[in-house]
Formats: C-alpha cells, structure tokens, sequence
C-alpha cells in the first residue's frame, strides 16, 4: 500500500513534487498532480506504469483512480515505454486542413511505425495527439519539449537527420 | 418562494433550484440519464433539454436554476427536437442489445428511446466497443452499453466516499471503469446497479434469472443491522426471491441500501438450508414430520424440567429475531419458569444491565445523527457495522461535524476522523477515564464526590486532553458506543464513564447494537433480567455468559450458532455438547449443529415470514412474508406458539404475528419505564488506578460478512472485496518483533483452545495486539474475544 511509495519515488522526485506543493493549499495537494505525474515521467525513462501512477497518487493522498484519470487523458503522459524522440502529430481540425495526413504517413513511411509505436532501435516514438493550440502554423509536431511548425515532409526530414546525429 | 410555469402551469418553487426538481416535485415528467437527486449536477448528457421562454438555446434542465417569471416548455418542438437529437447521439455507440442484456424492461434508455427517440437508426458505421471489467462478485459489466452518465462515478465520490470507479482515456476513447482490475471494496457499492440508467453495470448473482416484467415487489426489512433499511424483493412465481434493491425511505435509508441487505438473499438457496424437522434418537438423526418434532421436544423438555428444574435450562437466541419472536421465545421460557434468557451472544460483561435505559439504542433519528456537530466514536467501526448510520456520520462530517475516534482497532473511515486515540483493549477503560477527569477539570456540571473520587489517580495524557478540550465546544453532541465497547471485557465500565463523559460536556449517549433488532429484544423481555415491558426484575436469570459457564442440562438454541455467535465460541461448544437436551430452531444446518443438538427446528429468515424489526431510532417496521418458507420450514413464532399450546401453557393462541405485536405494544405503551439513575453513580471504586501489562492481547470483531447465519452462507458477499479472511492481523512492526512474516501461518492459544491461522500485516492494530475476526469455523477454537492470547513462532 502506501507505506514504500518513498522508495518507488526516488527522493529527487519526492523533494521536485514537495516543492510543487508548497504552491497550493494544503487541502489542494490534488493541484499539483499535474506536475508530480510529469516529475517522475522524467525521473522514469520518460514513461509512467502503472506502480509509479500509483505512487504518486498515495504520495498525494488521492484516489489512485484520480491519478490515471489524469495519466490517461492527456497525451503527454506515456503509459507505455517510448523511444528516445517522442514525436506528437497534431490531427485536429486545423492540422488536418493543412495537410496532417501527408506528415503522417511520411513518418509512417520514413521510421516504419504507425501512432502509438515505437521503431525497432528505440529511437523514436510517434503520437497522434489532439490540438497543440498552434494552429495559425499547422500542420504541427511536438518533438520532445520542442514545437516544430508549417511542417513539409521536407521540413521534418530535416529535423529527423539533425536528431540522429 | 417563486413563481415559475413549466408546460403552463403555474409553480410556486423554492429560489435556487433547478427546473428539474420544480418539474419532478410537480409530477411533470423530464426525461434524464446523469441527473439523480442524490447526486451532484454532471449536466453531461443533455437528455433533459428544455425549452425556455425568451433563450435562444435549449437548456438542460438539471443544470438550469429557476428565475421568476421563467416560462418552460418540455414538450415544445424545440425541446423535442433537441430530446431526439440527443437521443439520436446517445445510441450511436450503444449496442441496441436489449434482448439479451439483463436490464431490458426496467432500463431508462429503453424507455426513453421509446418515449423520444427515432425508430431507426441513421448511423451505419462501426460502433465503439469495449472490454468487460471484473470489479468483483456482485456487480456485472457490460461497458460497452454505458452512455457516459457518470452515476457511478459521483457515487463513488460523494456517496461511497471511496473513489473506485472513474472515466479514464479521452474524446471517443473514454470508458468508465476501475483502469486497473480491481472488485470494488466499498461496502455501499452494488448502489450503483440501480444507479446505472443501462444495462453496463447489473446484479450478478440476479443475472439471466429473470425479466423484470414476471417479477413481483414486496415490501420487506432486512435482518443484519440494526438500522432497518428499507428494501423490496422481488419473487418470481415458483423460483421464491430473486433480488432485493432498496425502497426509499427519506428518513432511514435515503435511496440506498448496504450490499449485505441487498444480497443475503442469495443465502436463501443455500444447500445448509434446514428444510425439514429433525430428531436425534439413539445417536442417529431421523427427518420427521412437525407433530413428531414437536412431542419428541415437549417430552424432552418435561423430562429436563422434571429431573433439573427449568434453572437448569437456558435460551440463547438471534439478537435478528423478530420483535414477535423474542416475545413468545421468552413467554415460553419464563412460563416454564426459566429466566435464563439471552440476545447478547456477543458480551461478556453485563455488570451495566441493570442501568440500561429502556433499550439500547440511537435515542435520536439518523436524520438528527446526520446534524451532530461533535460525534465520538467509542469502540465503534459503524461504516462497516451499519452502512447505513456510517454514510450519516459521512455527511454530518460533510457538513463539518467533528469526528473523534476512541478505539482498540485505528479504523479507516470515509469520512475525516478530526482526532483520535488509539489504545491496546485493557487501556481502552482508562483512555476514557482521562477524558473524563479532563473534562471534569474545566466542565461546570457538578458530578457527585464518589465519581470525582474515582477519577482522583488518573493522570491525563495530552493527546486526551487535546481531544477532551474540543469536546466542549459547540452543540448537538453525541457518543456512540459501538460492538467493541458493548462486547469489551469491562463493558459496563465503558458505558458508565461514556455517560459521565457525556454529562460533562452536554453530549448524548447512543448504543450501535449488533444484530437487527437488538431494541426489540429488550422491550420484548429476551433479556435475562426484565419481562417484555417491564422494568428489573428483583431476581434475575442467567445472561449468556453465565449461561455458558454454569454449563447447564438444557440449551434451546434460536438460530444461533455458537461457534460463531460466541463471545467465547470453544467454552460455547464445551458447555453445549455436554448438556442433556439442546434444542435448535435454525434455519440452517451445519455439521457442528448435528453433533450437539437433540432437535432441529427449521425456522424461516427474515424474508419468508412475517413480523416486526424496531430500528436503533425505535422506529417499529412490520412487514409479511414475499414468499412461502422453503420445505417444511415455518415461521419461528408460529414453531414457539404450537410449543407452547402442546405443553399446555396458558394464553398461547396467537393467530398472527400481528396479534402477538399488538399486545406487546399494549403492554409497552402503558409501562411506566423508571429510568434508572445515571449509572456513573455506580462507579464505586474508591479510585480507579491504572495498571499497564505487557500481556498480548486479542482484539476482536465479527466481520461485516460474518455477523450472521445468513450472511455467513452467502457466497457473493463472502467472495467480495468488503470481505475479510480469518487470520491473525498486527503491525507491521510488532510482527518483525515477533519475526513473523507476511502470510506466514502460526498458532494462537487461548487456554485450552488454539488455532493455526496465517499472519496478515495490517498497521491499524496496536502494539501488543492481535486482531482475530470471530464468526468462522477457523477461529472457533479459540476463547474469549477480547484477553490474553499467546502466540508461537512461525512456521510453514
Ligand atoms: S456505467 Fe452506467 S452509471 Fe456508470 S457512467 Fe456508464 S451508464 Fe452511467
Ligand atoms: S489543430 Fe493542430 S495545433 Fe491546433
Ligand atoms: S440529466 Fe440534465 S444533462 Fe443529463
């Protein structure tokens, strides 16, 4: 139960998440969920199972099905392992318009995987995710932290040979 | 007060509230999916849209407060437009697999398609599918017919006060459900099949038994607590019950019921079930007709009485009988000149009988438990105990009540326990001393010297003191005894500084009994030491423990098991093997039963007969049989009353239960009940001196599933989560002490009685302590619930 989320969270984690919750009343610890589910993503291969969902959750004093509510809704959260580049297709309406699709299947092509996958030498991730609130600039892909937008196929075979050196 | 119109007629309905509740208090009918009156506004299905004058917009009726002069229409062609549309929208995605799902016929989507929908489908694409959850023994899933309501997930937050199920993934993907597979823990849970508008969320144990058109609802009380939740169940003609759901009832039950009301039917079907009368001639059991039965007892009975004289016979009966039956259990009892008459199986110590108000009892509502401001739990796991008094002590705490927990076990609540002392049984009498003498430091009501005298050497910790210091403050106060005070060693100690406790800070006292009709036991006279309405008597009978220890000729047993309805199950069994005559009426038969009775009796449960409950508010519930008892099996008063005519007892012709409830009524409303003086006047101890032992010690409770014989026979409650196994429960530290591990099985004793039972690691108990869970075979051996226990080394 409760009682060894200290040693799932690694102490850096558990300091990162305190310093989070100095934000919020003490009677919001839920506040800061957000944050606590991102720091020990980070702190975990960039990936969150299911044990360090839960950790976090106890670590909060909140429902545990709060937490994967959360880690389940939003995409940048990875419930599964990913490579080491996670690269985050927009679909929505205005990336559609402005031609989505043909970036799909560039990187459909291009790394041999399909949205949710993974490429065999672990380097890269693809997602589809919703509306990354750029859209005066779609078509657009979140690579790691970074944005990337006006995206051709061109555009992203450059940037894919800047991350494989 | 404000005016509104819905459908041109003209309201007056309260500022604030929303149009729906106008509409429903009105009997207008509104269609709806996620709005429910218990529950929070989600506004997220859009069902119930509405037509409101001078909007542009439909709005959505549960979610719109009403404004003078509103003028709504729920039939206008805009509100119908918008009803169908959103209905349209809402069976994209559902299955449409009404003839094979188990809520047809009492599902609110079926009916209001019919009422609003269209009668095709426009929509030919894929529909979305998904994976069924197991959440446990009492609740089917079937997710892919779930529309999204949310019921079930407000249930769990505001309700149940125990998160369990959510809406996980996102836009399309969204599904309700647990995330990981998990039963649901939450002793309120299966609340949410009647909460499901479809078919994803249905009974287990009812499932494919039935159509909800063949079915037949009767009123009815269940038999496991003492709240008296209001239920019906549901018969199909030759098949007996196949379902209880709850009947609303504002001022008990609200709409809801605990899932050991709503599933101890599934006991009824039982394969122990006693069916036909028995007789044990010459070491063999013989099935016989009633006539036999009931000679071969009378004969028994004379002899035993003739030989012994009736000191030498006891009756031990149900604390879950009826009101109807306590009353005839003791007539024939006392007629027989025997007072040896007893409910509470679960005491040891009775030195407090004799103080006792009329009965134990709430002495209040639960709707004035719910406005308490202060609520001291004393020895008390009431979520678990009764659900239902547990979900008022919820929303008191909601409502900012203070809550204070005085235990041996640190209980976990779903609502917030403000301060708490958590202390080994043998110190549990002087924790409440200290707050006692902290209170009588600061507190202006003058209590008598002797009481001061006897609080003279306690020294108070200041954990109690912090916690006696906010009882002072604020109103509307009250403490609750619960099964751990009442079957504590030094019970009557308990409940007589509790009441000085209470004068002191201006609370009320209230007894969370076990059993269902513990309060009718008491003004029925199934008590060892006043008659049905009476008040003491000068000599009294034996109570259970000294009927046990006397080891008597004769035991009649009233559905009890005492193996597990025993405060010291192993000197139970000793004491009734070795008497002469034990006559059993029971509803069930168990290999223990067979090899010390003499006679069975096959009696019905609660559902297949007819008689009253009084509740722990003193509310009276009569309610008749909803089907025939199975076999030969007949109603316990009816068994008690042929007894009493075949031995010749005067006034014994009783035609109906109601006749044998109203003349006790008679007897109760004219008895002038002299309620005894505050019984902390008794505390004579010159002075109460506190002595600590490095004894270990056990703790003791009969679980929520294990409280009953009907309870103890159900396998969908006995394989759910709320469930809890027999085994030896301690600390996580005072285990390694003991170099004890994890699931590791060793053996407890108790004087001559020991048990082998595995290690569960459980950080609510305190140091020096093990928790062992009464009410199962394994733990029949041992002795006393609550004193010394010793433990070995493990092994295996
Ligand atoms: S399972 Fe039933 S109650 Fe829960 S959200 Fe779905 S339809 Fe509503
Ligand atoms: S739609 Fe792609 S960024 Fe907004
Ligand atoms: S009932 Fe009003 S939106 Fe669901």
């Amino acid at each position: 139960m409760s009682s060894n989320n200290k040693t799932i969270l690694s102490e850096k984690v558990c300091a990162e998440i305190d310093r989070w919750l100095t934000k919020y009343p003490p009677h919001g610890k839920q506040s800061a969920l957000l944050p606590a589910l991102l720091i020990a993503q980070e702190n975990n291969d960039n990936w969150l199972p299911q044990h360090i969902i839960e950790a976090v959750a106890d670590y909060l004093a909140i429902p545990r099905i709060a937490a994967f509510e959360v880690a389940s809704f939003y995409s940048m959260y990875h419930l599964k392992p990913v490579g080491k580049n996670v690269i985050s297709v927009c679909t929505n309406i205005s990336c559609m318009l402005s031609g989505s699709e043909k970036i799909e299947h560039y990187l459909n092509k291009k790394l041999g995987v399909k949205f949710g996958e993974t490429t065999e030498d672990c380097k890269y991730t693809i997602k589809e995710v919703e509306c990354l609130a750029a859209c005066a600039n779609a078509p657009v892909c979140q690579i790691n932290k970074d944005y990337h937008e006006n995206l051709t196929p061109e555009k992203l075979d450059e940037i894919l040979k800047k991350l494989d050196n | 007060m404000i005016e509104i119109e819905i459908d041109g007629k003209k309201l007056e309905v309260a500022p604030g509230s929303m149009i729906i509740e106008a509409a429903d208090a009105a009997g207008i009918n509104i269609p709806r999916f996620c709005y429910h009156k218990k529950l929070s506004v989600a506004a997220n299905c859009r069902m119930c849209l509405v037509d409101v004058d001078k909007v542009g917009k439909a709005l959505p009726a549960c979610a719109t407060p009403v404004t003078a002069g509103m003028k709504v229409q729920t039939q206008s062609q805009k509100a119908m437009e918008a009803q169908r549309a959103v209905m349209e929208f809402l069976l994209i995605n559902h299955p449409l697999d009404c003839p094979i799902c188990d809520q047809g016929g009492q599902c609110e989507l079926q009916d209001i398609s019919m009422g609003y929908g269209p009668d095709v489908s426009r929509y030919n694409f894929g529909k979305r599918s998904i994976k069924d959850k197991d959440i446990g023994p009492l609740i089917e899933t079937e997710m892919t017919r779930c529309i999204q309501c949310t019921r079930c997930v407000r249930f769990g937050t505001e309700i149940a006060g125990l998160r369990e199920m959510g809406a996980y993934n996102r836009g399309e993907n969204l599904e309700i459900g647990t995330f990981i597979e998990k039963s649901l823990v939450s002793e309120m849970s299966a609340n949410i099949i009647d909460l499901c508008p479809v078919g994803a969320l249905t009974s287990k144990p009812f499932r494919f038994t039935a159509r909800a058109w063949e079915l037949i609802q009767h009123a009815s009380i269940p038999s496991h607590d003492c709240i008296g939740s209001n239920i019906y169940v549901h018969t199909r003609n030759h098949h007996g019950i196949m379902r209880v759901v709850p009947r609303e009832n504002e001022s008990i039950n609200e709409t809801w019921i605990s899932d050991r009301d709503r599933f101890s039917y599934t006991a009824f079907k039982s394969n122990d079930r006693l069916t036909v009368p028995m007789v044990k001639r010459g070491g063999h059991w013989q099935e016989v007709d009633w006539q036999q039965a009931l000679d071969f007892a009378v004969t028994k009975l004379q002899d035993l009485l003739h030989q012994q004289g009736a000191k030498q016979l006891a009756g031990l009966i149900s604390p879950s009988s009826t009101v109807e039956e306590f009353y005839l259990f003791q007539k024939l009892l006392r007629s027989l000149g025997c007072d040896n008459i007893d409910h509470r199986l679960h005491q040891t110590d009775f030195s407090h009988q004799q103080n006792m108000m009329q009965f134990p009892g709430l002495g209040m509502t639960l709707e004035e438990l719910q406005q308490q401001e202060i609520i001291v739990l004393i020895g008390s796991n009431i979520q678990r105990e009764q659900p239902i008094a547990g979900h008022r002590v919820r929303k008191a705490s909601l409502q900012g009540c203070k809550i204070f927990q005085i235990n041996v076990v640190d209980y976990q609540f779903n609502f917030t326990v403000t301060d708490k002392y958590i202390v080994k049984p043998s110190e549990l009498v002087h924790a409440l001393a200290q707050i006692a003498k902290a209170l009588s430091l600061v507190s202006d009501q003058k209590i008598p010297d002797n009481t001061l005298d006897f609080l003279s050497n306690i020294t108070i910790n200041e954990n109690v003191r912090a916690i006696a210091e906010q009882l002072l403050i604020g109103e509307r106060k009250t403490l609750i005894l619960g099964a751990i005070a009442q079957n504590h060693p030094q019970a009557g100690l308990l409940s007589q500084i509790s009441e000085l406790i209470a004068r002191l800070c201006g609370a009320k006292i209230a007894y969370l009994t076990e059993g269902a009709n513990a309060a009718g036991a008491w003004l029925a006279g199934a008590i060892p030491h006043r008659h049905a309405a009476s008040n003491n008597m000068a000599m009294e009978g034996l109570n259970t423990a000294d009927a046990i220890a006397a080891k008597l000729k004769g035991y009649i047993l009233f559905n009890v098991e005492p193996e597990c309805d025993c405060a010291n199950p192993n000197l139970a069994l000793q004491a009734i093997e070795q008497a002469e005559v034990v006559i059993s009426f029971s509803t069930f038969k168990s290999p223990s039963l067979m090899l010390y009775a003499d006679i069975l009796l096959p009696i019905a449960p609660f559902a297949e007969m007819s008689g009253t409950f009084i509740n722990t508010e003193g509310k009276w519930q009569s309610f008749n049989a909803t089907t025939l008892p199975k076999g030969d099996t007949r109603p316990g008063w009816k068994v008690i009353r042929v007894l009493g005519n075949l031995m010749n007892l005067p006034q014994f012709d009783y035609v109906s239960a109601e006749q044998i409830r109203d003349e006790l009524k008679v007897m109760i409303d004219a008895q002038s009940f002299t309620s005894s003086v505050p019984s902390y006047n008794q505390l004579t101890q010159s002075s109460y001196s506190h002595q600590t032992n490095n004894h270990l010690e056990r703790i003791t409770e009969w679980p929520i599933y294990r409280i009953d014989a009907l309870v103890r026979r159900s396998i969908p409650l006995q394989q759910s989560a709320a469930s809890i196994l027999p085994g030896i429960y301690l600390n996580n530290a005072f285990a390694q002490q003991l170099n004890l591990t994890d699931g590791s099985k060793t053996t407890v004793k108790q004087g001559d009685g020991e048990a082998n039972l595995a290690v569960i690691i459980d950080d609510k108990i305190p140091d020096n302590c093990v928790f062992i869970p009464a009410g199962f075979s394994e733990t029949a051996k041992l002795g006393a619930s609550f004193g010394i226990i010793e433990i070995g080394s493990a092994h295996g």
